[in-house]
């Protein structure tokens, strides 16, 4: 493909928009002040012919820049489909003719409306460049799955399964993890439909452990690959062409390449020992992970208590003993199976000890999720063991078994019960490396010279160090950044399996505590989502959420000033420094959000679509009507995942949106330039609405960080609006989800009350 | 009766439930209970009971047997089945109530003086005579059910009512000469001795 630039502008009449706006005089827009050499009007552009009079333009006249005046960007995507070339699109449906009412009195302003959309878009489309894939990535069908039980090997035959090869790196001497170790496991199914509800009915019951199963196919795959007693001691790259050590305990290197990483490093369990009050010390105070073991050890026979050997007959459970609590020394979460596992545990005891043994399980909120979930606790009903709702406060030595005092809930009242055997229910921790991030958290809001000093101080300080699970070696740390209490951060609703490093997915209980069943299915969710990363990487295009975009950032050598800004800020750590201290992007660990391009002071980084001059030149090519005419310009950044999208909507379901407003949509907030900002006041707009998605730890920000970082920069416009002598609140940063329908538009009106208030701009000219 | 009683705590001992499931009419369901509440919500008395349903479902599963079969609680309900139809686990809540009224009232640990038990018991009494309940013979039993005088008060105060239903054909005062009734009366109350028998029998093979 040649590289001059070869411009053609199409505008779409359907939809109303040739009846509500004057068709000839925006094609003298786009012609005249657009610069676009031809502008095709179609009566309905994105039907089939219309399709063609594009195609046409492309494969016989060779243009490669399109700019489209038809319906929102958002619309018609699988329509206006043209990868080969560089494409805008002005809003003239959802932006303009919908947005705004019917009648002679506001004809004026709505054509002004879309004859800026149109300068807009043609401008955009200019400063535009055909994206294309680097071409760093070759095709590798080869997955590294981290951790060798019921997650990872989930993964690997599901990842085999579709054809891909795969390492599992297992610390341990084995397959299977903790769950090869249970006697028996969680019920997966509900009774069947129709299963009557009486007292001899079928439930569902404790299951035979199957992992052996699981093992057994794993090693007679000849697609997967087991390294036990090892770990990944060193990972290079990037989606597509990962570098992984592979040290075992005796010293042996492997190192391989792969396509993508699954960590499922799974959980480990709570320390209860560090809470006294809990008598784990005594005899006959064990845990649930512990009572697996004895179970398993007494085969169909009764389970006999730890002290004396005595056959148990009764048995209390202490349902989240030690957990989701916010007192010192405790989970601060619940790990939401206990109450399952108790069950099970207890249905041991009713068909191993006898059904005269006494079994209370001691719960505050009973939990049981999954399918069998309420029919599992009907069965443990059924065969009687005992539910009592109680705070225990204490778990006393009986010298032989155990009492626990508790506070019955019910009955409001102090209880003391004896039993020979108490079981813990503890929860599960992630066995997660260090978070890259932690340090920098606590330091959030410290001036430079005291973050210093607590670095120090903190490094000194923490003996205890967690050992890394990848060993990667990003500059942003060596592990997958954590949410909270240690489980690695990714969007619970709206994309579970990203992690916030491209290529990598984390699954299983490292992810969140969950149960054999469930890390199946999240297992077999991460195996897929590898494979995407793995084949989008090979065609250097996005995975999430820009879907198959194949622009990566690029930067201006001469002009970048090693300000590292753009390698700390990037949410996904995707760029490293290169030898001579130069910014590294690694384009297929980058999700196209353009934080780094928001975050550069020197506006050296840019996208083939997506500039500070794409953006730029759009908001400058706005006809700003001089302050006689009294018609304010407001410009509104709306992020295109959810702000631009509810806008849209709003002009779908018949809200009215400001005729003064021009909407650009960004990719994401974090993207956002000053200097675009500090433009469009110079340029004379009388105001900036910046709308970008929730931030903090519900965030809903699509680049999980962007308008964080958005935010924290947009603190100091304060001071750049007072150097032009403006009212600071001419710029507003609001956030808005995808549903803010009606208050978006308001958001914009809220801006022209303002602007009514402080008066138009001095800077029009 | 005590010595049923006796039998019953020397069997059970301490498990109570396992007690409730063997001898009271449902009392099988009372383990699946899920301590929800809804009942004790709905009940329209619930604020009269010393325990709602849901908390005598959780003091029998705690062993709590005097407490609960003293109790004048389940003597409360008045059978209007709210409990059943909203139990989301279906439990039959208004069967156990009166099973476990039942129960205490063999035993002889029922309350005395409680007045809903006292009206049971002059309701049966009053129809096993003829098979129909003589309504004229009911009211007056339980006028007079508190002494001569106190029969003499209430019934004055009620008498506008009770003309009234003369008037109406409600009650008729011949039926204070025998009254009417079923036409085998001896065979309705040989049936019903019949299955008091099985039932004592079955609860002294449960002793």
């Amino acid at each position: 493909m040649s590289d001059e630039k070869k411009f053609a502008a199409f505008t779409c009449t359907g939809c109303g928009i040739g009846d509500r706006l004057d068709v000839k005089q925006l094609e003298m827009t786009a012609t005249r002040d657009g610069k676009m050499p031809s502008c095709q009007t179609h009566e309905m552009l994105c039907s089939k012919e219309g399709v063609a009079m594009i195609q046409n333009a492309i494969d016989n006249d060779g243009v490669n820049h399109i700019m489209i005046a038809a319906c929102s960007r958002r619309a018609k995507i699988e329509a206006f489909h043209f990868p080969t070339v560089a494409m805008s699109r002005a809003n003239l449906r959802e932006g303009v003719i919908w947005a705004r009412p019917e009648g002679d009195e506001h004809q004026e302003t709505t054509q002004e409306m879309a004859d800026d959309y149109i300068r807009m878009a043609c401008a955009e489309v200019r400063f535009m460049e055909v994206s294309q894939p680097s071409g760093e990535q070759g095709c590798v069908e080869n997955i590294l799955i981290v951790g060798g039980g019921v997650s990872g090997m989930t993964a690997a035959l599901e990842a085999a399964a579709a054809g891909f090869h795969c390492h599992i790196v297992e610390k341990e001497g084995q397959l299977g993890g903790w769950a090869a170790r249970w006697h028996k496991r969680i019920p997966f199914r509900a009774a069947p439909e129709g299963t009557p509800n009486t007292l001899t009915a079928y439930l569902p019951e404790p299951v035979d452990n199957d992992v052996a199963d699981l093992i057994a196919q794993v090693e007679a795959n000849d697609k997967i690959t087991v390294h036990l007693n090892a770990r990944v001691t060193r990972t290079s790259g990037a989606p597509g062409r990962f570098s992984a050590d592979i040290t075992t305990e005796s010293g042996q290197l492997v190192t391989e390449n792969y396509g993508a990483i699954v960590q499922a490093s799974g959980w480990k369990p709570f320390d209860i020992d560090s809470l006294p009050k809990y008598g784990h010390q005594h005899p006959d105070v064990i845990t649930n992970v512990e009572l697996e073991q004895m179970a398993r050890e007494a085969g169909d026979g009764p389970i006999k208590r730890p002290s004396d050997g005595k056959e148990v007959k009764s048995v209390a459970f202490v349902q989240n003993a030690g957990q989701a609590s916010d007192k010192e020394g405790y989970l601060p979460y619940h790990s939401g199976i206990g109450d399952l596992v108790s069950i099970k545990q207890a249905l041991y005891f009713k068909a191993q000890n006898g059904d005269d043994c006494d079994t209370t399980i001691l719960y505050n909120n009973l939990r049981t999720p999954g399918a069998a979930g309420e029919d599992f606790y009907r069965s443990g009903q059924q065969k009687m063991v005992t539910f009592t709702k109680g705070e225990v406060n204490e778990v006393a030595n009986g010298g032989n078994g155990a009492t626990v005092r508790f506070k019955d809930k019910i009955l409001d009242e102090d209880v003391e019960l004896p039993v020979d055997l108490v079981v813990l229910d503890i929860g599960m921790v992630p066995n997660a490396g260090p978070d890259p991030y932690a340090a920098n958290e606590s330091l959030e809001g410290m001036s430079d010279e005291d973050r210093e000093e607590a670095k120090e101080k903190m490094a000194s300080e923490t003996a205890v160090t967690v050992e890394s699970i990848l060993n990667l070696d990003y500059r942003q740390g060596t592990d997958l950044p954590q949410l909270k209490w240690g489980f690695t951060d990714s969007h619970f609703i709206c994309f579970p399996y990203e992690t916030r490093r491209t290529g990598i997915y984390a699954c299983g209980p490292v992810r969140r505590p969950m149960d054999i069943r469930q890390a199946q299915d999240d297992a077999t969710g991460a195996a897929m989502k590898a494979i995407q990363a793995a084949v989008h990487a090979t065609h250097g295009e996005a995975v999430h959420p820009r879907v198959g975009d194949l622009s990566y950032p690029r930067f201006r050598k001469e002009g970048c000033t090693q300000c590292k800004r753009c390698t700390v800020e990037c949410p996904f750590g995707a760029i490293n420094e290169d030898e001579q201290r130069y910014p590294q992007f690694n384009e297929s660990r980058c999700r196209r959000c353009g934080t780094c391009m928001g975050a550069c002071p020197v506006r050296v980084i840019s996208f083939a679509n997506y500039s500070i001059d794409t953006v730029g030149q759009q908001l400058k090519n706005v006809d700003i009507p001089d302050e006689f005419e009294e018609k304010p310009r407001i410009l509104v950044l709306a992020c295109e995942n959810d702000a631009y999208p509810a806008l849209d909507q709003a002009a779908m379901s018949g809200q009215e949106i400001s005729p003064w407003a021009r909407v650009i949509p960004v990719r994401c907030l974090g993207s956002v330039s000053l200097s675009w900002i500090n433009d469009s006041m110079n340029s004379g707009y009388d105001g900036v609405i910046m709308m970008g998605c929730k931030r903090g730890d519900d965030y809903q920000c699509h680049f999980v960080r962007g308008s964080t970082m958005a935010a924290e920069r947009m603190r100091k416009v304060g001071d750049t609006l007072q150097t032009l002598n403006l009212e600071p609140d001419r710029v507003a940063v609001h956030e808005v989800a995808i549903t803010d329908i009606e208050r978006a538009p308001r958001l914009i009106r809220e801006m022209e009350e303002v602007i009514e208030r402080v008066g138009l701009s001095p800077f029009k000219f | 009766m005590s010595d049923m009683n006796t039998a019953m705590v020397e069997k059970y001992r301490n498990d109570f439930l396992k007690e409730v499931v063997a001898n009271v009419e449902e009392g099988h369901w009372v383990k699946m209970c899920m301590q929800c509440g809804v009942c004790s919500g709905s009940c329209p008395l619930g604020p009269h009971w010393a325990h709602p349903p849901q908390e005598i479902f959780m003091m029998i599963r705690a062993g709590k047997r005097d407490e609960v079969l003293s109790s004048d609680s389940m003597w409360m309900c008045t059978s209007c089945y709210n409990c059943i139809v909203r139990c989301p686990r279906e439990l039959p809540i208004t069967h156990i109530m009166h099973g476990l009224a039942t129960y205490a009232k063999r035993l002889g640990l029922a309350p005395r003086n409680q007045p809903t038990s006292q009206f049971s018991e002059i309701f049966w009494n009053n129809m096993m005579k003829r098979g129909r309940v003589n309504e004229l013979k009911l009211g007056l039993s339980l006028y007079f059910k508190d002494g001569f005088g106190q029969g003499v008060k209430n019934a004055l105060a009620n008498q506008k009512l009770g003309m009234n239903m003369m008037k109406a054909k409600r009650m008729s005062p011949a039926e204070f000469f025998g009254g009417h009734g079923v036409e085998d009366t001896s065979g309705l109350q040989k049936m019903i001795k019949k299955a008091e028998e099985i039932e004592l029998a079955r609860l002294n093979a449960n002793k």
